[in-house]
């Protein structure tokens, strides 16, 4: 081994890369009570819920493929079922890329059963007359009592009481026989209908495109072309209603149970080619035809995977996971101090610096991406605990090989950085790339291991470069550690500097 | 520890030093053994999969009084007729495992359970699988494998050398191989958990060889300009020099690893924690391995036979004065540990 002892620029200034560190964590801690982010936000394995995983298929006898509009809608019809349900932070949210996503559904508490009742049904797209409309509002119902001819007076009466602002009658059922008369209220809840069983369905629909008609203002129009049999279904049902009275001349557009529009029908259509014209604005107009895009395509959903955990169960794992961090945490300070003597307490510093951050990222993201903490996250950030060990570790090895080199310890922390400092990027960079895939190819509670250990690893540089390093600097400079001192872990017998002179 | 520090610095200067590279055979061969065992298992055993790959129900009852008699004859009452795992865990719960039931049916176990053990059916821990999940999950665990294979051989031969990720490569797929086997062996249940786990360990088995990697690199950046050493020589004293560090970062490692198998095992019975650590604790013990006895000497082994190499060592030998294989190590012996760490002579063609 060739010793060149060359002349270290000794630029750094440690003191003051631990000052801007210092308030770095000062400045995150205020924005945690700024943003008065308080409590991390636990995932319902640690809190006791539900969570439903489904996978979005092709409706049994459809053809086709899963779009990725197909999904959109979807999501936004789980969505609309989960919210019905009234239960505060009930979540629905799709993962992956393009048309290989899973929808997620997590809902807080015991409402399982419901959930996954709720959840699983195929909802379609069918085009209905209107029989009756009315405000959506029970105190109006009552004056629009006048039974609709043609209609049963069971169906009457389920029509005047049905109470549109009550979020069990937004829900969407998914049950909406084609062939029953119907009585439903709209997706926001203001007006509710009788709707004549269906004539035309979704997947009749070959086209649905939203415009923008520059000649008549700048109005927003949605344009749809039928199939074959639906041209001729939607021309005889559009001849037939065109000149009957209000409200019997609208058509409904249902999905899953909801009337989504339910425009005038102005002329019969015999070409398959209809406009739907009215003060749409470009997102309103975007979301009806996007609608009746999914309509071309319904979904089925299967249940993937279904979870669910009582609170107690979510207490206990919360706990286990508290109390393995502890534990683990409690080894490799207890191994650190013995191995590296004083020197250790620089990676104890470390070690809490790295657990502050943490903590407060994981206050922050909870506000900001709505990150939860699951189990799994919770393991995440106990194995990190190892990886940012690691990190000091072969830094200090490094150090300590310099110095047997015959090095101070002043000029080691220097010369051994420089070369761990190599080490460390090339190992973390590796650790971040198998956090990233981990993430990517990954559902459910995996992710939240990815993540935790992809932003331990982040962090993990963080401190090393900013805190680790200029502290033993700092510290190299001191007399305790410098003169070799016994317990400083860097004394010429521990580095086994006592053998050689010996032999 | 004191005298492990003491070992760190004989280790360090090559004053004490194993011979890594020159036992390449007996390494290769304790592996081999290894990989045909495991190789041997899964033809025959398989892996015991849970039930998110095969699909199906599990339902997990906590109460004062687990039987798994009631809790089968619950499960009878429900009307499924299909063979159900009924097992205790810990010693409040007991859970049943079922194929793939109807919605409708599950929700007659839960309520039949409920009944059974008088508790309410929102205290029942269930977990529903559904039977084309596995299928989706294992295709993504594989995808994240191969790209995970193939982006890390690119930054590894890119970041250090090309034959450095070709010798890192094997070294982690000799241990997925070995840890896959011992699930085999062992009939640990493989869940996501476990997969996760697996994943992981790639990259923190990398995380051991890039250590030892960065080391060689540094020692053999001139070897070919002085005739001290041989590449074998030079990559031996890279792992004898990092041997500290590498146990030190994993016995760190395996510490909080540890602290989870046992907390996660020992107080919660089964469940992602304990599944997670047990495929990382055996994982890194694996890796660890790999990184000393495997990673190095395939990588010695593969610039050995660049020509620029054979001429370093024929020269290295010239010096010496003592013909020795190209293949194996001569170490120097000081502090009169000598004939144990003399080269054992081969037969090599």
């Amino acid at each position: 081994m060739s010793t060149t002892n060359k002349p270290i620029k000794t630029t750094s200034r440690p003191a003051r890369t631990l000052a801007i560190l210092g308030l770095v964590l000062v400045a995150m801690v205020s924005l945690v009570f700024i943003q008065g982010a308080t409590s991390v936000r636990l995932g319902l394995d640690l809190r006791g819920g539900t969570s439903v995983t489904l996978q979005p298929r092709i409706a049994p006898g459809d053809e086709g493929k899963v779009t990725s509009e197909a999904i959109d809608q979807a999501v936004s019809i789980i969505r609309q079922r989960v919210n019905s349900l009234g239960v505060a932070e009930s979540e629905v949210a799709a993962q992956g890329s393009g048309t290989n996503r899973q929808i997620v559904i997590s809902v807080p508490g015991d409402t399982g059963r419901r959930v996954v009742d709720l959840v699983g049904q195929t909802a379609e797209l069918r085009f209905r007359q209107v029989l009756a409309s009315a405000s959506g509002i029970p105190a109006a119902a009552d004056a629009a009592a006048t039974p609709a001819a043609g209609v049963s007076a069971e169906v009457n009466a389920k029509f005047a009481a049905l109470d549109c602002t009550k979020p069990e009658n937004l829900q969407g059922t998914g049950v909406d026989a084609p062939t029953d008369t119907l009585v439903a209220c709209d997706r926001a809840g203001a007006t509710k209908y009788i709707l004549a069983p269906a004539e035309v369905l979704g997947r009749q629909i070959s086209k649905a495109s939203a415009g923008l008609d520059t000649q008549a203002g700048s109005a927003w129009y949605v344009s749809l072309t039928f199939n074959n049999e639906g041209t001729s279904a939607f021309g005889a049902l559009t001849s037939r209603v065109t000149s009957l009275p209000e409200p019997t001349n609208q058509v409904a557009i249902v999905l899953d149970g909801l009337v989504v529009s339910s425009p005038r029908i102005t002329e019969a259509i015999p070409s398959g080619n209809a406009q739907i014209t009215g003060s749409f604005t470009q997102l309103e107009a975007q979301d009806l035809a996007n609608v009746l895009k999914y309509g071309a395509l319904p979904l089925a959903f299967d249940r993937g995977e279904v979870q669910q955990v009582s609170p107690t169960l979510g207490a206990d794992q919360l706990n286990a996971g508290l109390l393995a961090g502890g534990l683990g945490l409690l080894l490799v300070v207890i191994f650190t101090l013995l191995y590296y003597r004083a020197l250790g307490f620089v990676t104890v510093g470390s070690l809490t610096i790295a657990g502050l951050m943490l903590y407060v990222l994981f206050l922050l993201m909870g506000e900001w991406i709505g990150f939860t903490l699951t189990l799994a996250g919770i393991a995440g950030a106990i194995v990190a605990i190892g990886v940012t060990a690691d990190s000091f570790i072969v830094y200090f090895e490094r150090v300590r090989d310099e110095m047997r080199e015959g090095r101070s310890l002043r000029t080691a922390a220097e010369t051994g950085w420089v070369r761990a400092r190599r080490t460390i990027l090339v190992a973390d960079f590796v650790s971040m790339i198998a956090a990233v895939l981990l993430y990517v190819f990954s559902v459910g509670g995996v992710r939240g291991f990815a993540f935790t250990l992809g932003l331990t690893t982040i962090i993990d540089l963080i401190v090393i470069f900013w805190f680790t390093k200029p502290a033993l600097v700092l510290v190299s400079r001191s007399k305790f550690f410098n003169s070799g001192h016994p317990l400083s872990g860097f004394s010429s017998k521990s580095l086994g500097m006592s053998v050689a002179k010996e032999a | 520890m004191s005298k492990l520090s003491g070992l760190g610095g004989r280790l360090y200067r090559g004053e004490t030093s194993v011979n890594f590279i020159g036992h390449r055979r007996r390494w290769y061969m304790i592996s081999s053994v290894f990989i045909l065992l495991s190789i041997g298992a899964l033809s025959v055993q398989g892996l015991h999969l849970g039930i998110e790959f095969k699909g199906g129900s599990s339902f997990t009852v906590t109460t004062t009084s687990p039987s798994v008699t009631d809790a089968r004859a619950a499960v009878e009452e429900a009307g499924v007729t299909s063979e159900a795992i009924v097992q205790l865990v810990g010693d409040n719960k007991v859970r049943v495992q079922t194929g793939s039931l109807e919605q409708a049916q599950n929700n007659a176990v839960q309520d039949a359970l409920a009944a059974k053990f008088s508790v309410s059916a929102s205290t029942i821990d269930t977990q529903i699988i559904g039977p084309s999940w596995g299928k989706e999950i294992t295709r993504k665990a594989l995808y994240g494998l191969f790209g995970f294979l193939l982006v890390v051989m690119i930054y590894l031969a890119m970041a250090l050398e090309p034959k450095m990720a070709v010798s890192a490569i094997v070294a982690v797929i000799h241990d997925v191989f070995i840890t896959v086997g011992i699930y085999a062996l062992v009939g640990f249940d493989v869940t996501p958990a476990t997969i996760i786990g697996f994943l992981t360990i790639l990259g923190y088995s990398l995380y051991d060889t890039v250590v030892v990697f960065d080391k060689v690199r540094e020692n053999t950046k001139s070897i070919t300009s002085s005739s001290t050493k041989t590449y074998s020589q030079a990559v031996n004293l890279a792992v004898n020099q990092t041997i500290v560090r590498s146990t030190n970062t994993s016995i760190v490692a395996l510490l909080p690893v540890a602290a989870i198998l046992f907390v996660g095992a020992g107080l919660l019975g089964a469940g992602t924690l304990k599944d997670l650590s047990l495929a990382l604790f055996i994982g890194l013990l694996v890796g660890t391995y790999s990184s000393i006895f495997i990673a190095p000497p395939v990588l010695a082994q593969l610039r050995e036979k660049e020509p620029a190499m054979q001429a370093l060592a024929k020269r290295v030998h010239a010096r010496g004065g003592v013909s020795v294989p190209a293949s194996t190590t001569a170490v120097a012996a000081v502090n009169g540990r000598g004939p144990r760490n003399q080269p054992k002579r081969k037969g090599r063609k």
